[in-house]
């Protein structure tokens, strides 16, 4: 017998028995819409992430005092401004290096006070970091080395104290010291949860008067092009622990943190999906269990076209395409309505989702070999079914 | 094939017996021994009450089942070296099978109904119908193609049946209970129709039956009673047939004899 007429055989099957073969499949449809929607939308927030780091600028190796790492303590910065000036001679290029010294302070105008992440940095930042200036600005190197008191604001700090008004040129008082403002970023979002929008920049030495702190939080530095950035990661490693040989630094770069938090977001992907096929698996028993019904029912049917000549195997495809075309139909409607229900979700809701085909193609594959699996047992049943006993049955 | 070996008979059984181990180690005999050979082209009724086995024997002749011992010939093949699989197909291409309740699929056409075998033979969808068509017109319901079994009375569904049957071309038609499930007339028309292809199409027809009106009609009548046959009217013309052929062969040699001394032609 042919594979099409099986087919043929198999949709004549479903389709007369619509109501239960809807029932049937829907197991399997919520069960790949599960994997679908799931995926869509881990994948989703892994673009998200990604998307974050990179858009915190390219190249970047972020160097911090102590081990960076799960349960490593967070060690107390040792280092200064004269470190900074070290780094930059090890680097060689002083624009590849800035500066980081972090504050949460009020910063009140008029009657408005806002809170805000106060952050000394220096002239480098912008050539490092994207960072796009709205109005205004950025803080140059006279502003550091006069420590002046100026800041460039953060986008929603800018519109929480000045709503429309330009903010440059007008006067803000942080922690109750009064500063000039020389700018406005661009609105760029958040990172970690760490709202950049909210942040205020003043001069680093500024700063650190302001906070009453000679250390300073973190540097950070560019390497020119993706593959500088190992070997000068190491560098400024090596060169660090040569200044200070009992201390440990750590440099953390992009694609490490890329690496890293790709590899969490996928496996928490994969552990979602883990769980969604588990309602695929119950939709295949759900499978199983109605075609064994089906075998029951056609039991006379089945005697009849063995006497006519249908041999074992002509038997058993005809329940196996069945029992597949049912899951594969299913998981169809369930793709069709995955996708449609992910992109609504990435439309309506803030949760990101994203439409892979590999999800696709896996959830189809999966609703296929369901489909054998599960339809392997009852096939088997109808196949091997004695004529004589079939043809009496009622 | 050499041209002088007559064909095969149709069936050849040599004391076949058919038990079903039944539970607690208990074994129904259902058939005891039974031995017969149909030649192509009978129409043979094979006759008993309830229980007699009948049935049994007309699984074994159409190879629904296996003999627990004993040799049964199909078309002059041994069906216990055959497998499963073979044995389907020669089901599918040398048997017919009419049943007393029709087995017809309920939601499906006369036109595919008929079809059915071929589709197990691998032929293709076409051809398929075309000879289905062919098979409905042989039987009267060449206007009848598109109906359903639920749109036509026992006797077209009978026919339809019977279509099915033929259109494969089989050797033997294999009837349980034709008329069983039919009013007369329908039955008539039924016995009728099975005649005209025995007759007009040479193939032959085996008919398991407790009707003794329908009996009457075949040429040959098997009687099976409590797993053997008890009375077999081909046994008796095989006699008076055997002593006819001695007779003719008697006179032939004296022919021969008084020709060979005339002019010495062997005829």
């Amino acid at each position: 017998m042919r594979t099409a007429e099986a087919l043929r055989m198999a949709l004549e099957a479903l389709r007369v028995n619509r109501l239960r073969t809807m029932l049937t499949m829907l197991g399997v449809i919520i069960g790949v819409l599960a994997v679908v929607i799931l995926v869509a939308i881990g994948t989703g927030a892994k673009n998200a992430v990604e998307k974050e780091i990179a858009g915190l600028g390219s190249n970047i190796i972020l160097v911090v005092p102590g081990q960076v790492g799960l349960g490593a303590v967070p060690t107390q910065s040792r280092l200064d401004l004269a470190d900074v000036a070290y780094l930059r001679r090890v680097v060689g290029d002083p624009s590849k290096v800035t500066v980081a010294v972090n504050s949460g302070e009020p910063v009140r105008m008029g009657r408005i006070e806002v809170f805000a992440t106060i952050t000394g940095t220096d002239e480098y930042m912008p050539g490092i970091f994207e960072r796009p200036l709205h109005r205004g600005r950025y803080l140059s190197g006279t502003d550091v080395d006069t420590r002046r008191r100026v800041a460039v604001l953060g986008a929603e700090v800018a519109r929480k104290l000045f709503g429309d008004v330009d903010p440059v040129g007008r006067q803000v008082a942080i922690a109750g010291v009064r500063f000039r403002v020389v700018g406005v970023y661009e609105t760029v979002g958040s990172t970690f949860g760490v709202a950049r929008d909210q942040e205020v920049h003043v001069p680093v030495t500024t700063a650190q008067r302001l906070i009453g702190l000679d250390r300073i939080n973190g540097v950070a530095v560019g390497a020119s092009g993706p593959d500088e950035i190992e070997p000068l990661r190491g560098r400024v490693v090596a060169a660090l622990e040569a200044r200070y040989p009992d201390e440990k630094f750590s440099a953390v770069t992009q694609t490490q943190l890329l690496g890293t938090i790709g590899t969490v977001l996928g496996m928490l992907t994969g552990v979602l999906a883990a769980i969604a096929g588990i309602s695929l698996l119950v939709g295949g028993v759900g499978v199983s269990n109605i075609m064994l019904v089906g075998v029951r029912e056609r039991t006379k049917e089945i005697g009849l076209r063995k006497a006519l000549g249908a041999r074992q195997r002509d038997i058993l495809g005809q329940f196996l395409i069945e029992a597949v075309l049912l899951t594969t139909i299913g998981g169809t409607i369930g793709i069709v309505l995955g996708v449609g229900g992910a992109l609504l979700i990435g439309a309506v809701t803030p949760v990101p989702a994203a439409i892979t085909w590999w999800s696709i193609v896996l959830a189809f594959g999966v609703s296929a070999v369901v489909g054998v699996f599960f339809g392997v047992a009852p096939a088997r049943r109808a196949g091997r079914l004695d004529p004589v006993v079939a043809l009496r049955s009622e | 094939m050499t041209a002088a070996r007559p064909a095969p008979p149709a069936f050849e059984a040599v004391d076949l017996v058919r038990s079903y181990p039944l539970d607690g180690g208990v074994r129904v005999d259902a058939l005891r021994g039974v031995t017969l050979c149909i030649d192509q082209g009978e129409f043979v009724a094979i006759v008993g009450p309830s229980g007699s086995g009948k049935s049994t024997l007309m699984h074994l002749l159409g190879c629904l089942d296996r003999p627990t011992s004993g040799v049964l010939r199909v078309g002059g093949v041994d069906v216990s070296t055959l497998d499963d699989t073979r044995l389907a197909e020669l089901r599918n291409r040398a048997i017919g099978f009419v049943f007393q309740s029709f087995h017809l699929l309920a939601r499906t056409s006369a036109l595919d109904n008929v079809a059915l075998p071929l589709v197990y033979r691998g032929v293709p969808r076409p051809e398929r119908r075309a000879r289905a068509r062919a098979a409905l017109e042989a039987v009267g319901l060449g206007h009848r193609l598109g109906h359903r079994p639920s749109q036509m009375s026992g006797g077209e569904q009978q026919r339809v049946a019977i279509a099915r049957a033929l259109v494969g071309d089989p050797e033997v038609l294999l009837a349980d209970e034709p008329t069983g499930n039919l009013d007369s007339r329908n039955g008539e028309e039924v016995m009728g129709l099975l005649e005209r292809l025995n007759v007009d199409g040479g193939v032959a027809v085996v008919l398991v039956t407790h009707d003794q009106g329908v009996a009457a009609r075949a040429r040959r009548q098997i009687h099976v009673r409590d797993g053997l046959v008890e009375f077999d009217t081909a046994a008796a013309r095989t006699a008076r047939r055997n002593m006819r052929s001695e007779w003719n062969e008697r006179n032939e040699q004296n022919e021969r004899h008084r020709g060979n001394q005339r002019d010495g032609d062997p005829r």
